[in-house]
């Protein structure tokens, strides 16, 4: 692990079943997540992804390529234009910094529109593997 | 009272809302549990071993999750956030949208955990126009403990915003026609692009001028541009968004390029270039002359890309 490294990008299928299993997964029952109706009356075009779920998926993003013994210590996004149904999220990192056991990467996920969502998480991985 | 003037009013209420706590000692509704974890897992395609098994932690991510208050609303909320939120609301920044979220995790929470929450409204920002409407961006900061031990704090920011309006689309603003640029939208009406000429100097000027920059000369006469060009500089517009200068095709207020087009007569003008991607545009790109109409009243010199 050296700063510089890139991750292997990693594709989301943005489904109506991802966004709306995630909204209650994460307890967010705001109803522009999972009733499009409601959502249109809001000036959005269709439901949304919430951000409980966009940060689970980066989250999961990192701890995919660093393997399970990885430990998540921050995670901080901000969120661009929506990721809506039929969209496809790009996630793509880098390895920013690293010192000792410790990496920051930064992550970007963009769909068709443009950017959803660009952040960084810090992982703390164990003594063997932060060396490889 | 103007409108402005209300606004700089709420803006001063919102701002004394800065380190009020919005919720004390709330409660997780759930202890951390097996079922709410492996859920989360299935719902993001999380397959990660140490969500799972005797000795599993819950995502981290998840932190937010167990302070969530779900469909019967949130307890340990203070009057604070609520009296913020109505006053938000009130003033017509009806609709809510997450920004940013920034989670720092001191230890896993693992099954059996119960949850206590703090959290203190940081800041409420001044009054900003965003894509999605007009709205102030709050501010919360949320210290999560497990039996008096900090376990992780979430920093949370939304936007709560009146939405835009949606009506029929915005028209282009209408070109100021005056005594010294009368004759080039004259011009425009026939589809011609005219430049102006100094009839002392012969040097060609644009935009059109009462006088020479050369010798001052007051005289002038027209040429016709041949409409070819090429792209001398350019800006790409991302925000604040405005509708009107965006074509159809590129969606409602998508970014859109204005380029500084060097006429092959050597003068040069600003226009929207058209027919190739904002983000494809590109000093030097050749360009041709089009007339493009707008609306019922409005049709303007425009630049589209040539393969050349
Ligand atoms: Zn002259």
């Amino acid at each position: 692990m050296r700063a510089g490294e890139p991750l292997p990008p990693l594709e989301i299928p943005v489904t109506r079943t991802l966004i709306v299993a995630g909204a209650i997964a994460s307890r967010d029952y705001q109803d522009v997540h999972h009733d499009a109706e409601l959502a249109r009356q809001k000036g959005a075009p269709d439901i949304f992804m919430n951000i409980l779920t966009t940060n689970g998926l980066v989250g999961r993003y990192v701890t995919d390529h660093f393997g399970p013994a990885a430990v998540l210590r921050k995670v901080a996004i901000r969120l661009g234009t929506p990721n809506h149904p039929g969209d496809t999220m790009v996630l793509t990192g880098s390895v920013e910094e690293v010192d000792g056991d410790t990496a920051v990467v930064r992550v970007v996920g963009a769909n068709k529109t443009g950017t959803h969502v660009t952040g960084t998480v810090t992982v703390t991985l164990p003594a063997g593997e932060a060396a490889r | 009272m103007s409108d402005e003037q209300a606004h700089d009013e709420l803006g001063e209420r919102l701002k004394e809302f800065a380190g009020r706590p919005a919720a004390v000692a709330g409660r997780g509704k759930d202890p951390v549990n097996a079922p709410m974890i492996r859920h989360w897992c299935e719902a993001l395609g999380d397959t990660n071993p140490a969500y799972t098994g005797p000795d599993a932690v819950a995502p981290p991510t998840m932190l937010q999750a167990w302070t969530m208050g779900g469909l019967t609303g949130h307890q340990g909320r203070t009057g604070a956030y609520d009296e913020l939120l109505g006053l938000l609301d009130a003033s017509g920044c009806t609709s809510v949208v997450a920004t940013d979220c920034e989670q720092e995790y001191l230890r896993p929470l693992r099954p059996g955990d119960e949850v206590v929450f703090d959290t203190v409204i940081e800041e409420v920002s001044a009054r900003k126009t965003t894509r999605l409407g007009t709205g102030y961006f709050v501010t919360t900061r949320t210290e999560v403990r497990v039996d008096g031990e900090p376990v992780g704090i979430h920093r949370f920011r939304i936007l709560k915003y009146a939405p835009a309006p949606r009506g029929p689309r915005t028209p282009r603003p209408r070109p100021v026609v005056n005594r010294d640029n009368a004759g080039f939208w004259q011009g425009v009406a026939e589809h011609r692009l005219l430049i102006q000429r100094c009839t002392a100097c012969g040097t060609l000027r644009h935009p059109w001028l009462p006088g020479c920059n050369a010798c001052g000369g007051p005289d002038w006469d027209t040429v016709e541009a041949s409409g070819e060009g090429t792209v001398h500089s350019y800006v790409v517009m991302h925000h604040p968004p405005f509708p009107a200068f965006t074509a159809p095709e590129e969606g409602a207020a998508g970014p859109y390029a204005v380029g500084l087009i060097e006429l092959a007569e050597g003068v040069r003008m600003v226009s929207n270039v058209v027919g190739v991607p904002y983000d494809k545009v590109r000093i030097g790109l050749p360009v041709r002359l089009v007339f493009r109409r707008y609306d019922e009243d409005l049709t303007l010199p425009v630049f589209e890309a040539v393969d050349r």
